[in-house]
């Protein structure tokens, strides 16, 4: 079952894995138990200043002037900086692994596109002088209207939230304005399914709450470098937002940090770091900018709000035929991670499920929210919840025990994903019977007797036929906004019909190019592999019908079928946010 | 604004500072006298994570004011381990995995170490409570309770 890849990096290891089971001291405990282990804001320094950041108080609003000359003669004030003063004042977490567009700026220009958005940094000798400053700030602003509402988001007309991105949405590519997963027909099988079930999902935004606030402190250092005690997760992706948007180079910037307070997905946007060294570059004193509580639980970016539609195909056997899915990321008013949640998002349907047709549009949605980020599994989490609670309102569609009807549908070794890799180290079967076991559900002994590692063969471990539509991309034209339409959204173009998604060689055992039936186009769709819509003769009963790739023999040893034997020494890497392999 | 002298018992040395007369005790400790083992985590009262003892007692120094601790005896997590030898507590804490990213962890010894003051064979609702000021967003609470419960009955606890 679990694969140890020990060959992986074999020459650099010299542990044999043999931890498990021991007693070992974490490295970070005594530290911990004596108070002695230094967080970011566990450093003293002579003349250390104080950052603190005017925010907008509006959702939407056009910035008509900002007014800091009271704020700059203010006692203890040593400088207030503007938009202007940012070396790079547009940025966008991902550029550095060159994805998506410059949206986001540290210090509001133009105009704000959320409650809470800086606009305006005072650095003062004192936390309550650069508090008392902060009063003194005049901004006056225009309102615009604003929406709050993805799907609102996404409709032609709606407030454009955000200017680099006009239509609302994630731009994939520069062209899509959405993740698109084609496997199949829907459509197709939704017509031949028994029940059609379709139920939509709202998730709610949730501050990661860590008992230490997002904050750092930068101070100049010798020979022209900066050291930086920062509370980030990855402490390189906010070096490099830093430096970047402070416009140095990367090795005068000294980062320091590691331990963290409490992150859960929370510290990874560097709210902090590249105003606090941009301030002690200005001022060549020490410069701490830490969020207060109120600060953090309002405008520290949360997980992403989600909404997703979950239609489902079911036959009175408890087969599920056919999933699609549409969903809506709430990225709030910038980029941040949302557009990486939508890939993972797409990645991981239809869940762990071998469904034979798989559609779903992933969409992220721009709104007059706090900007969202990563937390916890974010892309994953949510939709495995709106899943899950589809599955148990299926298996009551169905009339199945709700673990039963997992068993029947859930994927296995060897199994072709929706994503198009093949299905390794399954074990949703093991887990169930396990979970089932330890708190006495009962399960059939059918079910028992099932198990992850045999049955991915034969029309599971294939690619499906599935049609290309009009603009030449997998599945239907533009379902943004239900029903499908000719009109192409902005800044989209039409591709030749002739494209066709690339498919890669044969490594990791996936069914070689000779067995996968190629991609036609639109109109008369080729027999699907073959299925048997219910011909059940039973009625719904809790003793459900294996489908024919059941084989419920005691589990062989079996060799995952079709996994070509091979040695593969280095690590084998898949770019989610490229899909490509590096290795 | 004049600066006020104070003069208290910080893990039993004599310290003195001089402080504004609306300073916290935290900030006093952290910022004044470097002792970094209480933390902010709300400046409100809510959260725990800067608590320490005045008096034995258990207090939130981010709302206790420096001025109010003149000649107080004042402890932290800082003073708990005599040397190398770690308080009953803090090897409970190590031993129960009690701690994961460590910041609730100094206040959250403060809160256990003036419970079995008073209480050296607290029941785990006693625990609970006795730690119910405190709030840690790693562990779930549950490797703490074990580990105060396991302090409380080994032996050395009741020296506190």
């Amino acid at each position: 079952m679990l694969e140890m890849r020990k060959d992986i990096f074999a020459d650099e290891r010299d542990d044999n894995l043999n931890v498990i089971g021991k007693g070992l001291q974490r490295q970070d405990m005594p530290g911990h138990v004596t108070g002695r282990t230094r967080y970011f804001d566990d450093h003293a320094f002579d003349g250390m200043l104080h950052l603190k950041v005017v925010r907008s108080p509006h959702a939407h609003a056009r910035i008509r002037s900002i007014d800091i000359a009271a704020a700059q003669r203010a006692p203890g004030v040593k400088r207030v900086l503007r938009g202007a003063d940012v070396p790079v004042n547009k940025n966008t977490l991902l550029s550095l692994i060159n994805f998506g567009k410059d949206d986001e700026p540290s210090l509001a220009v133009d105009k704000v596109s959320y409650k809470g958005e800086p606009v305006v940094a005072i650095i003062a000798d004192s936390e309550a002088a650069a508090l008392a400053a902060r009063q003194l700030v005049r901004i006056d602003y225009d309102l615009l209207p604003n929406v709050f509402d993805v799907e609102e988001a996404l409709k032609p007309g709606a407030p454009v939230v955000n200017e680099t991105y006009p239509g609302n949405y994630f731009e994939y590519h520069q062209r899509y304005d959405h993740q698109k997963l084609r496997f199949g027909d829907v459509e197709k099988a939704f017509a031949q399914a028994d029940m059609v079930l379709e139920h939509r999902y709202q998730m709610s935004p949730i501050e990661h709450a860590p008992t230490e606030t997002n904050g750092s402190i930068a101070a100049p250092e010798q020979n022209g470098r900066f050291v930086v005690h920062s509370c980030a997760q990855g402490l390189f992706f906010a070096l490099g937002t830093a430096a970047k948007i402070v416009d140095v180079e990367s090795n005068r910037l000294h980062f320091i940090g590691g331990t963290v307070g409490g992150g859960f997905g929370g510290k990874v946007d560097a709210l902090t770091e590249p105003l606090a060294v941009l301030g002690a570059m200005l001022t060549g004193k020490p410069v701490r900018f830490v969020l207060d509580r109120e600060e953090e639980m309002l405008y520290g970016s949360p997980r992403g709000a989600e909404r997703i539609y979950v239609k489902d195909g079911l036959m009175r056997d408890g087969r599920i035929v056919a999933r699609s899915i549409r969903s809506y990321f709430d990225a709030g008013a910038y980029t941040r991670l949302s557009s990486y949640a939508a890939i993972k998002c797409t990645a991981h349907l239809p869940g762990p499920y071998w469904i034979p047709n798989v559609a779903s549009d992933v969409y992220v949605a721009y709104t007059n929210r706090c900007p969202s980020t990563a937390m916890r599994g974010f892309g994953v989490t949510a939709v495995d919840f709106a899943l899950e609670v589809q599955m148990d309102r299926l298996a009551e569609a169905a009339n199945l025990d709700p673990m039963e009807f997992r068993v029947l549908n859930a994927y296995r070794d060897g199994d072709m994903k929706a994503h198009r890799r093949v299905a390794k180290n399954t074990a949703l079967i093991e887990c169930v019977q396990v979970v089932a076991e330890k708190a006495n559900w009962p399960l059939s002994e059918q079910a028992k007797r099932q198990s992850s590692l045999t049955g991915g063969v034969g029309e599971r471990a294939l690619i499906p036929a599935t049609p290309l539509d009009q603009r030449g991309q997998i599945g239907r034209p533009d379902t943004r906004n239900a029903p499908s339409s000719q009109v192409l959204p902005a800044g989209t173009a039409r591709i030749p019909l002739s494209k066709q998604p690339v498919m890669e060689g044969d490594r990791d055992g996936r069914a070689k190019p000779t067995q996968v039936p190629r991609y036609e186009s639109a109109q008369p769709i080729a027999a699907l592999p073959p299925y048997q819509p219910a011909q059940t003769s039973n009625p719904p009963a809790p003793a459900y019908q294996p489908p024919p790739a059941y084989q419920p023999s005691p589990p062989p040893p079996a060799p995952p079928p079709a996994a070509p034997a091979q040695t593969q020494h280095g690590a084998v890497r898949f770019s989610s946010v490229f899909g490509t392999r590096r290795r | 604004m004049a600066k006020i002298p104070v003069q208290f018992r910080l893990n039993g040395s004599d310290r003195a500072a001089f402080v504004d007369a609306p300073e916290t005790l935290l900030n006093t400790l952290r910022r004044g006298l470097g002792d970094f083992a209480p933390k902010y985590g709300c400046g409100q009262g809510t959260c725990g994570v800067c608590t320490v003892l005045v008096d034995g007692e258990p207090q939130l120094a981010c709302l206790t004011l420096s001025v109010a601790c003149e000649g107080r005896e004042i402890e932290t997590a800082s003073g708990m381990a005599d040397g190398p030898d770690l308080h009953p507590l803090q090897a409970a804490f190590m031993d129960h995995f009690a701690a994961q990213c460590g910041f609730c962890t100094p206040g959250m010894l403060t809160a256990a170490r003036a419970l079995l003051a008073k209480n050296p064979n607290p029941s785990r609702d006693e625990v609970v409570e006795g730690i119910s000021g405190n709030i840690c967003r790693c562990t779930g609470y549950e490797p703490i309770i074990a580990a105060i419960l396991a302090a409380a009955s080994a032996p050395g606890a009741r020296r506190a």
